[in-house]
């Protein structure tokens, strides 16, 4: 009973417990479809490239590890959330696809600017959307999600205008290359990597880490104790803004286009999903980066699953609204405490009978 | 001595909210006058595709009172809708019964919120946003087409009654006479409109919800249930955006999953440029009201030029929410430094 104990109040407890959980479903349901019974784990190398669903997931889970890392800090900073992830990731692809390949082309095969040019200024876009939610939150003290609803509903509008309507065709393998593969490897794999190592270097070895959580777990102390608290936070929001960026240059090079209309559709739950998934509270303070990533991969495994079982698209939000509440309402206080003094109440009782 | 009123901020905003709409209005007129935009009936237009938003903005304001939000409006309004289409279309069902069981399905839907919300004390924004991507879901396990009423008769003779007004009729370019004409979810949004104004002001829970959002500690010390009172905000929110799925209903006669896509940011953008703060206490329906205007006048500015592409419409209303949570912010700031 006490093993159990510690190990449930164990930090990772819960994004390794919903990821194992989700393997054993697939197991299940692979057995039941009379399939061999570790197919989800097995990986091949086909076409000289990986193959796998194992590395479908990661593969696919990219884009929405990318966005939890920048979400991960805005949540602990600002104990909020910021729902504009997918219109951003949507109007810096396209950006980036509109320098590419001009204004008001629909479809070309060579680029106007250097690649280089384009996926930096789409990376920028995503900043500057990032600095814009910043100044909101931080410097006028909104709150976090009623700031990020303006570029929700803007920033996949203002990417529709940059594409005169248009979805914009980038058919250039150098562009193709960001959700193509890299080497053997799917390269979205290698930019998260990437991305989850500088964030997890920075936080461990400077002290941005600790000034965030210390912000988030209560701003107005660490401004006494001589901390910028709204400059961390404008810089939090920045970090996410930028994520964004380059999770919208993957999904648009994935299907070398910039398709406004879907390019991040829903993204923004997935994020905030991995966040809530990965053991992080949801109202700031302390967080964990590496429960997120495992929680973002869950979510792509879960909707992976989801898929191979049958269930469309349109329906899958059902499962993973679920899901949401499920593990926020474990996660609240009123909940912890009734299971507390339940708890209390049976320890007395045996202690009663015992007597 | 006279007593003179002092103008404060709230009501300041307001004032520039009515402002705001008299003066794109009357640009419209202005610019659009060949259009058509001067007579009665784009006015009435307006209010007839916007008699929906009106119903869920009026909810919106209430939850934003307390100081909280309700994203799953749009996505509830879709289910609502697909319901209403598929029990008419499929099941044969009558379309009285269907509606007081959308009513049903609303009131259930807020109230598994606002349990969670008041009783658990999550975010609002994290809960409604699981019931709106639980509300998408749905529509589409419902039915994942686009659905539309043909066969049930007393739902589209209610949807096809012309309220004709006695005044403001004109004789168009063919010399026919025009009489101007609302239909039936306009006089339902507008009673909506008048019960929530006068709940607001005179009941003991539109009080309640003021003394919640403004500060909820001293709620609780007055001795008020915070925790049933957030119940019931978010299972009135829930109940009226289910009236105003029935007149979106009536308006477009069709269910489908894309269905009112981003209506709680234009809801949300109602509000707020009507004047209710987002730290809650602060707010008025009658401020929502002339809001959904502002936004059904942009909207349908964009359409009347027909050049300018409909995401306009979209920046429009995101900048304008962008003015007026600065503005907000600002008068805060100005408050604080007088104290």
């Amino acid at each position: 009973m006490n093993n159990v104990k510690k190990l449930t109040s164990k930090r990772l407890f819960l994004p390794i417990f919903c990821m194992l959980l989700v393997m054993m479903v697939n197991i299940i349901a692979d057995i039941a479809a009379g399939n061999f019974a570790f197919s989800f784990f097995t990986i091949s190398i086909r076409n000289g490239v990986l193959y796998g669903r194992l590395i479908d997931v990661l593969n696919r889970g990219s884009e929405v590890a990318i966005l939890a890392i920048g979400m991960t800090l805005v949540v602990s900073a600002s104990a909020g959330t910021d729902i504009s992830v997918g219109s951003v990731m949507s109007l810096s692809a396209a950006f980036c696809c509109m320098l590419l390949a001009g204004y008001g082309v629909s479809s070309t095969s060579d680029l106007q600017v250097p690649l280089l040019v384009g996926v930096l200024a789409g990376i920028l876009m995503g900043g500057v959307c990032g600095c814009f939610n910043g100044f909101l939150v931080a410097g006028l003290n909104v709150q976090p999600m009623v700031a990020t609803l303006i570029l929700y509903s803007a920033a996949r509008a203002i990417g529709l205008l940059l594409c005169n309507n248009l979805i914009v065709y980038i058919r250039n393998e150098s562009f193709q290359f960001f959700g193509g593969y890299c080497g053997f490897i799917p390269t979205p794999i290698v930019i998260a990597a990437v991305c989850v190592a500088v964030t997890a270097v920075l936080l461990r070895k400077t002290a941005l880490g600790l000034y965030i959580q210390s912000v988030g777990i209560n701003k107005k102390a660490s401004r006494i104790a001589g901390l910028n608290s709204s400059k961390i936070i404008f810089l939090c929001y920045a970090v996410c803004g930028i994520c964004a960026g380059i999770a919208g240059i993957v999904a648009a090079s994935r299907i070398s286009s910039a398709d406004s209309n879907n390019i991040g559709m829903s993204y923004e739950m997935d994020a905030i999903l991995a966040v809530a998934l990965g053991g992080n509270s949801l109202g700031g303070g302390k967080f964990s980066l590496a429960g997120t990533i495992i929680g973002a991969y869950t979510i792509q495994a879960i909707t992976t699953t989801l898929l191979a079982v049958g269930v469309s698209t349109a329906q899958a939000p059902v499962f993973k609204a679920v899901i949401v509440l499920i593990i926020v309402a474990i996660q609240a206080p009123p909940f912890k405490a009734f299971v507390k003094q339940r708890s209390v109440k049976r320890t007395l009782a045996k202690g009663g009978a015992a007597r | 001595m006279k007593t003179k009123k002092k103008l404060n901020s709230n009501t300041l905003l307001l004032l520039i909210t009515i402002v705001l709409f008299v003066v794109m209005y009357a640009a419209g007129c202005v610019m659009y006058s060949n259009k058509g935009f001067t007579h009665l009936q784009t006015f009435l237009n307006i209010l007839i595709n916007n008699a929906g938003l009106l119903c869920v903005a009026c909810g919106m304001t209430c939850i934003m009172l307390t100081g909280g939000i309700d994203i799953s409006v749009g996505s509830l309004i879709a289910m609502d809708c697909m319901f209403l289409v598929v029990g008419m279309e499929s099941w044969k069902m009558n379309a009285v019964v269907l509606c007081i069981l959308v009513l049903l399905i609303g009131l259930v839907f807020g109230a598994i919120q606002g349990f969670f919300i008041g009783y658990l004390q999550i975010q609002p924004f994290i809960v409604t946003m699981a019931g709106m991507f639980f509300g998408r879901g749905m529509t589409a396990v419902i039915c994942s087409k686009q659905v539309s009423v043909s066969t049930n008769e007393l739902f589209l003779k209610i949807a096809n009654i012309k309220i004709k007004l006695p005044f403001g009729s004109y004789v168009n370019s063919k010399g026919i006479e025009q009489i101007p004409f609302i239909r039936v979810p306009v006089v339902v949004a507008l009673v909506v409109l008048v019960v929530i104004f006068l709940m607001l002001r005179y009941t003991k829970f539109g009080r309640s919800l003021y003394a919640v959002g403004g500060n909820e500690q001293s709620a609780i010390m007055m001795g008020l249930d915070v925790k049933k009172t957030k119940l019931k905000a978010y299972m009135l929110s829930s109940f009226l955006c289910s009236i105003g799925g029935i007149c979106y209903c009536l308006n477009t006669m069709s269910g489908s999953v894309q269905q009112a896509l981003g209506l709680e940011m234009d809801a949300i953008a109602s509000s707020v440029i009507g004047g209710t703060l987002l730290t809650g206490g602060v707010g008025n329906v009658i401020g929502s009201f002339f809001g959904v205007l502002i936004n059904g006048t942009i909207s349908s500015l964009v359409k009347t030029n027909g050049k300018l592409l409909s995401s306009w419409s979209n920046i429009a209303v995101a900048a304008l929410l962008c003015f007026f949570i600065v503005l907000q912010s600002v008068f805060a700031k100005i408050k604080d430094s007088k104290k």
